[in-house]
């Protein structure tokens, strides 16, 4: 690529972006002095507590509400059925671009069976949280015990129940790629290899639980939500439907947002029926879910079981891939991002980085009485890439191979783009031959190997791992959600204007959850407009004062938001110069802005200020000519045209001890290089990905919602469900290549989930490469003690 | 509050002494947060695990969520607001912010808090000492690495002093 050719204004020396600026709201939330919605109190404002079904499936065949209604401080008491009332009807999480795909309808609050243990059955409200709570004990639910599906592997067998009647069965979606050549390859093939992987259910808990605040003005028919969200515009759109309020009598406000990882962008419905108690008293109704109620009603995800095999030459190169995927819905497909995304994407993207032409995939999803799965931080990505590295893996022992050189003749080279996968995925701007070679590099492999053996002498057992990726961010119209039919934009927007005092006023459609959206928009602003950083104010969050957007999910801030930000000011930058020019006599064209001032584009002597632009622009008209009516606001657009996704690549490597009498994994350090496209604030990248592999790296070794045969969730306290503390977690170092992506001037791709996706395939090839002396394999996740010691024959 | 029964208690509370009649079963994070609107404190978990909640009472790091409020019926009670204030750990602030030490900062005053004691013991400590101390503080967003660096950055400065 001819890097003069791409040189943009985003280039230039004063240029905001390549910049690790601190984050304004850091200040603010390191003084204490953040907003989450459960700092918000409003006046008259009461509190919903609910009951939960205790079975993971059972009828309810009497409700009695009487005495939690007569409780102390109590001022509503309501049942899955009147909550109902107040709907516009159930909803039913299947969209159309999965065809075949069915689910149940389903309501907020259990209507007459309860699904999973912890579905919401009733809600109390009353003067304090602790008072609905000790209501909601007296509610009397008398329950006929069901049978309960739990266990994936049966679901479609004749003899299990099938939990929702009128689907006919447990089966919830099934889908297969194939493109063709599959089985041949592997007659053909030299070695095959083959594994059955695991993977355990996770949860996302972030540490702020999801909170809401619902405020109905009877007066005016508005209802204003404040919550915990990473998509306001599709919470308003959610809530206004399903409440059958007018979408534009709805503001969804998402204040400091104490953590999401995908969880937030979901609906729930007791989030529903807090809102619908709010229009039906006329007063605040607060919900702020506790963690123990978080474990059992916050969308699970990961459950899934693999079994996949790769055909492969004696030199090393990967011919087929076959994957067979079982993956573990929950009760219902959670509405509207559905259940099937997670085996979707595993079909995506599993062995994405290869060059192999042969690839057949097939999911099947299954309904089970657990918690409803759905999105949480990297989609599928952690099971593809641990499958299809591993695989890689197994490839190179079986050929002889190093983990690097094996990769080295397998991944697309970096001169093929763009192209398409043997999925059928059309990528491009990929860059694994630079990362590959710059990680080999940076971890100065050839001596770890080297103190590897030395120590394995001692009888100490490390291994080295190395995983490449693929990830899908930034997703297009003609992928899922638009084209499916859910409500759930994938444009987003930007609304810019120049204020009368020179300020610019910045309003996004993408929402900050502390991952730095509001800094990296206004670095965009800045450096695109010719102004200091300090003059631009970001507004996000807020449905009443942003142009509609699909918020923060997959990955698509800065690819998405930033383009639509880069446009905008652009826009509004040819607009003030047509001002300045009329006033200067001046050609726009000879004419740019710096410092916050119109220059002389030659010479770059000052003008004329933008707060003298703003000032006539606002007040002064006047001394305009009647041509020039400006309107010193801006509103654009951006979405990807055609693709599916903007993929990034990447890869990662680990180096880990295992204990072979405990088991126990010690993570000693981690290396990323990744390609994100242009990085518009390095250390807010850098950082994105440093929390999206300890996310990663929690699922890999500890995380995991267990359920027995029952359908109980047993580990579900913040005690026996185990996330990565800071004494667990090795250092990582991050390196950025860049690639910028071609789809948009910003060149930016999205970085925040790459982590999380990889960190687990590269600790499992790791961890299994310590294990080469025992001839063990561990192909479950999460990688607990007992897992290493069952794969090594000792328990 | 009729129905629930209440004790009077007097807290000193980031240096002012305040009483309250509280609910007995009050813990303190929901003193602090409702009857003080000293949101600073987050509940996390509210069963003693992740940290978010962590206070100063009577100098000693707490679990405010483990903690009734009239068991502080007495106490010196400092929160983040009060070591904000103070200044005690405005070095330390500066170098979250800097480092980036924070995303969604649902953690960072119970984290701050912790920090703040190991600063206080004036030693040095590595970064493995650094990890394990903050153990008790969960962190979701930012992988931990950040955070030690600011750490370690604020405790060698301090002992250069």
């Amino acid at each position: 690529m001819d890097a003069k050719a791409r040189l943009t204004p985003l280039d230039r020396p004063n240029s905001y972006v390549g910049r690790s600026l601190a984050r304004a709201g850091a200040r603010r939330a390191v003084a204490g002095r953040g907003t989450y919605t459960d700092d918000i109190a409003l006046p008259r404002m009461v509190h919903a507590a609910f009951v939960r079904s205790p079975h993971a499936h059972a009828e309810i065949v009497r409700i009695d509400t009487t005495a939690a209604a007569r409780a102390p401080g109590v001022v509503k008491v309501m049942t899955g059925a009147e909550v109902a009332r107040l709907c516009a009807g159930p909803w039913v999480g299947t969209l159309t671009c999965f065809p075949g795909m069915k689910s149940a309808p389903q309501y907020p609050l259990a209507v007459d069976r309860a699904c999973w243990q912890g579905e919401p059955v009733a809600m109390v409200v009353a003067e304090t949280r602790a008072l609905a709570e000790d209501a909601a004990e007296l509610v009397e639910i008398e329950w006929r015990e069901l049978p309960a599906v739990t266990d994936k592997e049966t679901a479609l067998d004749s003899a299990t129940p099938v939990l929702h009647a009128a689907l006919g069965d447990n089966l919830a979606f099934r889908k297969v790629i194939d493109s063709g050549g599959v089985d041949a390859a592997f007659a053909a093939a030299d070695v095959v290899v083959e594994g059955t992987f695991s993977f355990g259910r996770h949860t996302a808990v972030s540490l702020e639980p999801r909170a809401l605040v619902a405020d109905y003005d009877r007066h005016t028919g508005r209802l204003t939500i404040h919550t915990s969200s990473q998509v306001p515009h599709m919470i308003q759109t959610v809530f206004a439907r399903t409440l059958k309020i007018p979408e534009h009598d709805v503001r969804i406000v998402a204040p400091d947002v104490g953590g999401s990882f995908g969880l937030k962008i979901h609906t729930f419905g007791d989030e529903i029926a807090a809102t619908a108690a709010a229009i039906v008293l006329g007063r605040p109704v607060k919900f702020i879910a506790d963690r123990l109620e978080s474990f059992v009603s916050d969308i699970h995800a990961r459950e899934n079981r693999i079994t996949a095999r790769m055909a492969v030459s004696r030199d090393g190169e990967i011919k087929a891939l076959d994957v067979d995927v079982l993956s573990g819905a929950g009760a219902y497909s959670q509405f509207p991002r559905t259940s099937v995304f997670e085996a979707n994407q595993i079909l995506n993207i599993t062995g994405g980085p290869y060059a192999h032409k042969h690839y057949r995939a097939k999911a099947t999803v299954v309904y089970l009485n657990k918690v409803p799965t759905s999105q949480y931080r990297a989609v599928g990505h952690p099971i593809g890439n641990s499958v299809g590295e591993a695989l890689v893996d197994f490839a190179a022992e079986a050929t002889g191979l190093d983990p690097v050189e094996i990769r080295r003749r397998n991944v697309m080279a970096d001169d093929s783009y763009p192209r398409v996968t043997a999925g059928g995925i059309k990528v491009n701007d990929l860059s694994h031959q630079r990362c590959l070679e710059t990680l080999v590099e940076r971890m100065d492999y050839a001596a770890l190997r080297r103190e590897q053996a030395a120590l394995r002498r001692q009888g100490i057992h490390r291994g080295i791992g190395i995983a490449a990726f693929i990830k899908g961010t930034a997703p297009g119209p003609h992928g899922y959600y638009g084209a499916g039919g859910a409500p759930i934009a994938s444009q987003d927007a930007c609304t810019i204007k120049l204020e009368p005092g020179g300020g610019i006023i910045c309003a996004v459609g993408v929402t900050e959850q502390g991952q730095g959206v509001d800094t990296v928009m206004g670095q965009i602003a800045a450096t695109v407009l010719g102004v200091p950083i300090e003059q631009v104010r970001v507004i996000s969050g807020d449905t009443d004062a942003t142009p509609y957007g699909g918020g923060t999910y997959a990955s698509r801030a800065t690819a998405i938001g930033g383009e639509a930000v880069r446009r905008a000011a652009q826009a509004l930058k040819d607009e003030i110069l047509v001002i300045a020019g009329t006033l200067l006599q001046a050609a726009p064209g000879a004419l740019d802005i710096a410092d916050g001032h119109v220059i002389d584009l030659r010479t770059g002597a000052r003008r004329i200020a933008l707060a003298e632009i703003g000032r006539i622009g606002h007040f002064q008209l006047g001394e305009l000519p009647n041509s020039i009516q400006p309107t010193l606001s801006v509103t654009r657009r951006f979405r990807l045209l055609d693709d599916l996704y903007i993929f990034t690549n990447g890869v990662h490597g680990a180096y880990v001890e295992v204990d072979p009498d405990t088991g126990f994994i010690r993570l000693l350090k981690h290396w990323v290089v990744e390609d994100c496209g242009r990085v518009i604030n390095p250390q807010l990248a850098d950082e994105q990905v440093r929390g999206g592999c300890v996310q990663g790296l929690g699922g890999a070794l500890y995380e995991h919602c267990i359920y027995d045969d029952a359908g109980q969730l047993v580990n579900g306290t913040m005690a026996d469900y185990l996330v990565p503390m800071a004494g667990e977690m090795p250092d990582i170092e991050v390196v950025h290549v860049q690639t910028p992506t071609s789809v948009s001037e910003l060149g930016a791709k999205g970085v925040g989930e790459s982590g999380t996706g990889a960190a687990p395939a590269v600790v499992m090839n790791a961890v299994n490469d310590a294990l080469k002396p025992f001839g063990a394999r561990v192909t479950t996740q999460p990688m607990t003690p007992e897992v290493v010691l069952r794969a090594l024959g000792k328990v | 509050m009729s129905h629930e029964e209440t004790l009077r208690i007097t807290v000193t509370v980031n240096g002012e002494r305040v009483t309250r009649q509280v609910p007995v079963r009050q813990h303190l994070t929901d003193f602090l947060r409702t009857e003080l609107g000293l949101t600073g404190s987050h509940i996390g978990c509210e069963h003693g695990i992740c940290g978010a909640c962590s206070v100063r009472l009577d100098a000693a790091v707490v679990r405010g969520c483990l903690l009734l409020a009239v068991q502080a019926d007495g106490a010196d009670v400092v929160t983040i607001e009060g070591l904000t204030d103070s200044e005690e750990i405005a070095d330390l602030q500066q170098r979250f912010v800097e480092r980036n030490a924070l995303q969604c900062g649902y953690c960072t005053p119970g984290m701050l808090v912790t920090a703040a004691e190991l600063l206080r013991q004036r030693r040095p400590a590595s970064r493995d000492e650094i990890r394990a101390f903050l153990s008790g503080n969960y962190c979701r967003c930012t992988g931990y690495h950040a955070i030690v660096d600011a750490v370690e950055a604020t405790l060698n400065e301090r002992l250069r002093q």
